[in-house]
């Protein structure tokens, strides 16, 4: 188990690598002129020239992309050539915020999924089963942004429960960092009141995010236990007189969830970069917005950057992923 | 005295997309404590849809009941509600399946397993753990494990205690298929319905099985069906053989005399059908033609198709089953004809 | 089965298309999915000409009339600049459906070509082309589609360009397995003994056997790639007003809420119930015509 799990460590390696140079090479071989965006339109020929210095954009790319690469090994992603903060510390602001969110919508999804999912299984083929089905399907077709929109407009819009957008309400000093979850910073600093506010804003940004994965969670969840219903070891259980409950809820349970785990894997890498969409609706300050604000100013080293953290999360998480798949197997714990 | 089990007449059909098929057109079947009967069949004949019938565990739809009974100690299972049967399994009726490596759940500790089963079955009768009626929870899951245990012993698992913790993976598959043995019977079921207990075992370990299984029959006071396509095992085990063609049963009787004086043409085919080193090379035979298509099925023989004595009355009717010696019934009108003559 | 084996080739495969067909009309959401794909293509084939005002479509304002709520004049209501809404709806439809299609069917070709290299040709080929498609899979893609969208600048070809280059990989995952699984398969082998060429045995024997799954991809794809189409539309990176896009009105009459919900409201709800509509036609094709996917 463990050595299983070093050699994944190790491979990420390649991969990372692998990244970086796709990501260098599309922002260098397609057309746009970074430097004369961020210089600002009244730049002179003379100033775009300096300005590309200062940041050694005039380098060959492989120069480049090697001193990114040896800067990356002590923590340095470079310089944003819009804001001149340096990378590093801008994702070291803005990914607990999205990890929080990603985190709470994950959690929203499992929760509800993995019930759902294992109760249409049990009632396949009638009202409760039809009913998951047609929903699930709405919500995997339901664009996030509008859904995010249609949450605004109901809940803080025409209702006031909820507010509009943003982490914290912008008066008060956010709870002392510890996590950078400011739910979980909040309880460590036993500030009861600031937990509720944070969840307040949370909510409707992970309800909107959680919707897409929860379908697919209830929809995997459900054709794994039909799958699990349909062994050998069920009948076995049935003739022998255990209680369609036990079976259900313990045995058949442990056996469907572990075949469900992959796509909770999948999801919550896929969510960590499907982030912009419901950031820019809820002006959530995380990595989604800070990529699409560097996207839209050509500012490449934060988008290399975010792409290489996500990427980076998104084989983490499937790493975990096997590893609690080997924990409930007892199949592949033991080899 | 009311028979163990008692199938009278039981027609089941299955509700697919190419219409209904009449997967049994008349089952009658009657086993007393301390047999053990034979279900002999090929593929398809009927013979497991048989046995779960017994335990209610066909899913209906697409199964519908359409005519017979299944008396169990007198009342007919068909009519019970699930939380009835729910009291019968595993209590009442124990079920052992033919495959060991599916049939365990792989992701839970055997004891796990056996002890749920062993709880299960005390639901309603304490007295199977040998605690009183009133007992706690912890007193219940102690005295399940003790249970669990000596079964395991019982079914001859060496050092049972500590294998109790392990995984159906860590088991070979003859020691997998003594687990099931000793669930099915945790319960004390007073009928066994073992459906091909031995067919995924290797040879060696099918006699060992087979053995268990005569042993726990005696010391228990059992009656069994054993269900089997292998007229070998039927040899080794059996006191009755009862003979399944395509949803109806042949003949049945005493093993000597089924096996010995067989009268059915196709149990006679199925018979010719065994290699032995008795029968010379060459006198091995095979029956031609194919199972009958069970859904559209003309109303006569279902067997006579393929029968070299079929006669034109055999094409209209189902032929009813006659007892032609004690305990000993054909159901074909041109064997008793010809014993009578 | 064995029966089936039996008969020819030809009722065999007529029954199969039967029961597939049973199948599929059996399950009336399949049904509901594909009457809302007609009605999408309905409206991408006529959308312009029955936008009840059509000069809106192509840019026509009508300033007097801003922000009036729906109406019989104007069921959708209109919009920041008068232009009727439910015009612009339905003269949205082509946009997303022609973009999505067209990145779908790119993202295809694409995928089926490196799919069909890497599986049938095996060793280092398949290596550098697998190991670089599911390099492609861990970048996140809407980003990656973002920043190639915004280096080539707005525009359609633009935007279905950078969709496409992170669209293919799932499917060279997709063909590629199946081509190893079919191409271990008896007849292949038989037919590559008989000295059948390469190129003859994928076309002739591979590709047929790899179209089912491809189509269930496809359609519950096309719903994807209009989302994704919209999502560029409403960061701002993809297709500019005056082309009546979804995401793009969408992220205009955001601003406009919630006194001019209307605004927003209808163009959202247009997108999902297409979107939908391929969701819902593509499980139901993937229950027919994947048995592994089946039960």
């Amino acid at each position: 188990m463990l050595r299983f799990v070093l050699r994944r460590i190790f491979l990420i390696l390649p991969v990372l690598i692998g990244l970086t140079v796709i990501m260098f090479v599309i922002a260098r071989v397609l057309p746009g002129d970074p430097v004369a965006l961020a210089a600002g339109p009244n730049a002179t020929r003379d100033e775009i020239a300096r300005y590309a210095q200062e940041f050694g954009l005039d380098r060959p790319i492989w120069v480049q992309y090697w001193s990114y690469l040896t800067g990356l090994m002590q923590g340095d992603f470079g310089v944003s050539i819009f804001t001149r903060r340096p990378v590093a510390t801008d994702l070291a602001t803005y990914l607990p915020a999205t990890l929080e969110l990603v985190f709470a919508a994950m959690m929203l999804a499992i929760a509800i999924g993995i019930p759902a999912g294992l109760m249409a299984a049990v009632w396949r083929n009638r009202w409760p089963d039809y009913t998951s089905n047609v929903l699930s399907v709405a919500a995997i077709s339901m664009p996030r942004f509008f859904l995010g929109l249609l949450l605004q407009l109901c809940f803080a819009m025409w209702l006031m429960w909820l507010p509009l957008g943003g982490r914290f309400p912008i008066i008060y000093e956010p709870p002392p960092f510890v996590t950078g979850f400011y739910t979980l910073d909040a309880l460590f600093a036993g500030d009861w009141e600031s937990f509720v506010v944070a969840c307040r804003y949370l909510a409707l940004p992970a309800i909107a995010m959680s919707l897409s994965p929860l379908a697919t969670i209830l929809r995997m969840m459900r054709a794994s236990t039909i799958e699990v219903l349909h062994q050998d070891y069920v009948t076995t259980a049935r003739a022998l007189g255990l209680s369609p409950r036990l079976i259900v809820f313990k045995y058949v349970l442990r056996n469907a969830i572990s075949s469900s785990l992959t796509v909770i894997g999948l999801y919550f890498g896929w969510l960590l970069g499907g982030t912009v969409l419901v950031e820019t609706v809820f002006d959530w300050p995380g990595i989604g917005l800070y990529a699409t604000s560097a996207i839209v100013a050509q500012d490449f080293m934060p988008v290399v950057s975010v792409a290489l953290v996500i990427g980076f999360l998104f084989i983490c998480a499937n790493i975990v992923i096997d590893v609690l798949y080997g924990l409930i197997n007892p199949k592949v714990r033991y080899q | 005295m009311t028979a163990l089990l008692d199938i009278r007449n039981l027609h089941l059909s299955m509700h697919s997309f190419d219409g209904e098929a009449r997967v049994l057109a008349g089952i009658s079947l009657t086993v007393q404590r301390g047999e053990i009967w034979g279900l002999v069949g090929e593929t398809g004949c009927g013979k497991s849809v048989t046995g779960l019938s017994v335990s209610r565990l066909l899913r209906s739809p697409p199964a519908e009941y359409t005519q017979g009974q299944i008396l169990f100690e007198g009342t007919d299972v068909l009519t019970r509600t699930e939380a009835q049967m729910l009291t019968l399994r595993g209590r009442h009726i124990g079920m052992i399946f033919q495959d060991p490596t599916t049939n365990l759940n792989p992701s839970f500790r055997i004891g796990t397993q056996l002890i749920d089963v062993a709880l299960a079955a005390a639901r309603h009768d304490s007295a199977i753990l040998g605690v009183p009626t009133g007992a706690g929870r912890s007193a219940r899951r102690v005295a399940a494990r003790r249970l669990a245990v000596s079964m395991l012993e019982q079914v001859g698992i060496p050092d049972a205690e500590a294998r109790l913790d392990d995984y159906p993976h860590q088991f070979s598959g003859g020691m997998r298929q003594r687990v099931l043995v000793a669930m099915a019977l945790i319960g004390r079921p007073g009928l066994l319905i073992a459906d091909e207990p031995t067919t995924a075992l290797d040879v060696s370990v099918q006699a060992q099985i087979l053995a268990l299984l005569k042993s726990m029959v005696a010391a228990y006071d059992m009656g069994v069906v054993l269900i089997t396509h292998n007229l070998g095992v039927v040899s080794q085990v059996c006191t009755h053989v009862a003979v399944m063609y395509a949803g109806t049963i042949v003949e049945s009787g005493p093993r000597e005399t089924v096996l010995d004086q067989p009268l059915h043409p196709y149990t006679q085919a199925l018979l010719r059908a065994i290699p032995s080193r008795d029968v010379a090379r060459g006198a091995l035979q095979g029956l031609p033609g194919s199972v009958p298509d069970l859904i559209n099925a003309p109303p006569g023989c279902r067997f006579a198709p393929r029968c070299p004595l079929v006669r034109p009355e055999c094409l209209a009717a189902a032929p009813t089953s006659r007892q032609i010696a004690p305990q000993h019934h054909v159901a074909c009108p041109v064997v008793s004809e010809a014993r009578h003559a | 089965m064995t029966d089936v084996l039996q008969d020819a080739p030809r009722s065999a495969r007529t029954e199969r298309a039967r029961r597939a067909w049973f199948r599929f009309r059996q399950s009336r959401l399949s049904v509901v999915g594909a009457s809302m794909v007609l009605v999408v293509v309905f409206f991408t084939l006529f959308g312009n000409i029955l936008a009840p005002y059509p000069e809106h479509v192509t840019g026509g304002v009508d300033t007097a009339n801003r922000f009036q709520p729906p109406s019989l004049a104007h069921p959708f209501g209109t919009n920041e600049l008068g232009q009727d809404v439910l015009s612009m709806v339905m003269a949205g439809t082509p946009v997303s459906v022609a973009a999505g299609f067209t990145v779908v069917a790119i993202g295809t070709i694409l995928g089926t070509v490196v799919g069909a290299l890497a599986g049938f040709n095996g060793g280092w080929i398949d290596d550098v082309l697998m190991r670089f498609s599911d390099l492609m899979l861990t970048i996140p893609s809407l980003i990656l589609a973002m920043a190639v969208a915004a280096a080539l600048g707005p525009g359609f070809g633009n935007m279905i360009v950078a969709i496409s280059l992170v669209w293919w990989p799932g499917y060279a995952r997709l063909v590629r397995g199946e081509v190893l699984q079919v191409r271990e398969e008896v007849y292949v082998t038989a037919a590559r003994a008989l000295g059948a060429s390469p190129v003859r045995v994928l076309f002739r024997h591979i590709l047929p056997n790899v179209v089912s799954p491809i189509i269930v991809k496809m359609s519950l794809d096309m719903g994807f790639a209009i989302l994704t189409v919209a999502a560029l539309g409403f960061i701002g990176i993809g297709v500019r007003p005056p082309t009546p896009e979804w995401g793009t009105l969408l992220s205009i009459s955001r601003s406009y809420m919630p006194d001019f919900w209307w605004t927003a409201v209808f163009p959202g709800l247009a997108m999902f119930l297409a979107v939908f509509g391929f969701n819902l036609l593509g499980d139901g094709l993937r229950d027919v015509l994947d048995p592994k996917a089946r039960r």
